[in-house]
């Protein structure tokens, strides 16, 4: 079931005049109304006029996340604050927060690909939408609001916290889908567990979960768990919060909606633009936002584009699972290492999250990447040879998902520092 | 050390121990009177807790005591993945407590040279 019949299943041709004419229009906004792209615009002696199909695309400057820094507040805004009906903002872990503006029509867009979204996992106006992202700053919440609304489902607009009851209103209420973070959904599944909460007899049938990377492996265990359908949402408050696309029942990738928000892959070091099928950094240009658009963004999430046709009927460009971030890649003797390879082998061998850390140090012209990983009871032994074997096993999986050597410690429980919000994994003691 | 500060506070009595070092971390290996009890106050107290079978050997307290233990297993090619020792007072006798990789035909082989294995009473588990 799609939302949107004719714009998600669009001929090659359609697309490419939708987005040839839309790109068209946003060059010239942001050329004419933001003095940052004028700027950048003039010093590549490039005009609006240059650009006369998506193809041209190549032919524009990246935006970088500094640049909306350097911005901040209200610099990257293309319309007057009286048509911009609301803002928000990202979670700004460091320093000052990203800010989105949106138009009335910006709303409407977001309220669109939302519904997009939410389709895919099903959700109709019958349907009860337990909404667990975050009401506020953050895009969450509102996002999806907007999304169940336009589509005529019931909203109940739970946001984040108090999760007894949130299992009480889910059980109370008939809650068909359920929005929230990955790691929020298994607290839930443990909470309610702990309550004695049978989630497979309750109507809670198909969730989209995202705003932040989660494994197929968990996956498998919200389904489990919660015995319900569990798909991707992907988004980012840059771009216009969660909507930018969502997976469909076929689970073989998220599904953007490219009428909108045109991807691009590139080659974080060069920004050379790569083909179809090869992995680097994922690049959006909102072709048409309004209040705050952006002209190839660089988004800093690792993934791979898949352009094929999907077996459900659509044709939008699918993108892989994000694989990692291209600030926490680490580039050592040449070889591009994501934490997520190496967390992705630890949750293989140990069966649950791990406690670990990279550290990167350079002895004489050598980089060296040890990991030490914290032991828990499926790894303890009384044995030091029985360590020893573990020990050996994470270091030559790792390295062969790797390609280079790596050094493996195993550590006392509890010695790798826990964080409340994203854990800092990587210690990178290379004075360059 | 917390572990036995832990185990004082739940009345739990350790009966023998020994530590196991490496570069990065230490195994506390320890015969307690209440199994059950100090493997839960312990994970509760956020340790990572393992039951291990061990087998205890009765010697008497006298020069030579262990080496003919030993020489038994060697005999019959039975590897001691580790071991360590008590006294019992009274008794004037030596607990040697060893980890096998397979307990069961160590008992036997020992058992059948006459060498005493001394079961959980001797040892003062509940």
């Amino acid at each position: 079931m799609m939302w949107n019949n004719e714009r998600e299943a669009l001929t090659d041709n359609a697309k490419k005049a939708l987005q040839s004419e839309a790109l068209k229009g946003l060059v010239k906004r942001a050329y004419d109304r933001i003095p940052f792209y004028t700027q950048k615009f003039d010093q590549l002696g490039l005009k609006p006029a240059h650009i006369s199909s998506i193809e041209d695309i190549t032919k524009l400057p990246f935006t970088n996340k500094t640049d909306l820094r350097d911005n901040y507040p209200f610099g990257m805004f293309a319309v007057p604050m009286s048509e911009v009906v609301e803002t928000h903002t990202s979670s700004g872990t460091t320093g000052k927060p990203v800010i989105g503006g949106y138009t009335k029509k910006d709303i409407d867009l977001w309220s669109e690909v939302m519904a997009r979204c939410l389709t895919m996992s099903g959700t109709a106006p019958s349907d009860i939408v337990h909404n667990a992202y975050g009401y506020g700053l953050f895009t969450g919440g509102l996002g999806v609001h907007y999304g169940a609304r336009r589509i005529g489902a019931t909203v109940i607009p739970v946001s984040g916290g108090n999760t007894k009851r949130q299992i009480m209103i889910m059980q109370d209420f008939g809650s068909t889908i359920l929005t929230c973070t990955p790691s929020y959904t298994l607290y839930l599944a443990e909470v309610g567990e702990e309550m004695g909460i049978d989630f497979k007899g309750l109507p809670l049938r198909a969730g989209n979960f995202g705003a932040e990377p989660w494994s197929n492996n968990m996956r498998i265990e919200i389904e489990n768990r919660l015995g319900l359908l569990a798909l991707d949402i992907y988004g980012l408050t840059e771009i216009i919060g969660p909507g930018v696309g969502n997976e469909c029942e076929q689970k073989t990738g998220v599904h953007l909606c490219d009428d909108h928000f045109y991807p691009e892959i590139i080659n974080p070091d060069t920004g050379e633009v790569l083909p179809p099928g090869e992995v680097g950094e994922l690049v959006i240009t909102t072709l048409t936002k309004e209040a705050t658009p952006l002209i190839r963004y660089r988004t800093r999430d690792i993934t791979t584009l898949k352009p094929r046709k999907c077996a459900c009927g659509r044709t939008s460009m699918r993108m892989e699972r994000i694989m990692g971030r291209t600030d926490d890649m680490l580039i050592i003797r040449g070889v591009n290492v994501f934490p997520s390879q190496i967390e992705e082998v630890l949750v293989r061998i140990e069966g649950t999250e791990p406690h670990y850390q990279i550290v990167v140090d350079r002895v004489g012209s050598l980089d060296v990447l040890e990991i030490l990983v914290e032991m828990n009871e499926k790894m303890i032994s009384d044995e030091i040879k029985e360590l020893e074997q573990v020990e050996l096993k994470i270091k030559s999986e790792i390295e062969s998902m790797l390609g280079i050597k790596v050094g493996v410690k195993l550590v006392e429980p509890k010695t790798i520092a826990r964080s409340e919000g994203k854990a800092k994994r990587v210690f990178d003691k290379r004075t360059l | 050390m917390e572990i036995t500060e832990v185990l004082g506070e739940s009345d739990i009595n350790l009966r023998a121990l020994s530590l196991a070092d490496t570069s990065d971390f230490g195994i506390l290996r320890m015969i307690v009177d209440n199994i059950d009890k100090a493997v839960k106050v312990l994970k509760d107290k956020g340790f990572i807790v393992k039951e291990t079978d061990v087998v205890a050997v009765e010697v008497p307290d006298k020069p030579g005591g262990l080496a003919q233990v030993l020489e038994v297993l060697c005999i019959a090619n039975i590897n001691v993945e580790y071991m360590y020792a008590f006294f019992e007072q009274p008794k004037d006798k030596a607990l040697l407590i060893f980890r096998f990789e397979d307990p069961e035909r160590a008992i036997e082989v020992l058992s059948a040279k006459g060498i005493q294995i001394a079961g959980g009473e001797t040892l003062g588990i509940g």
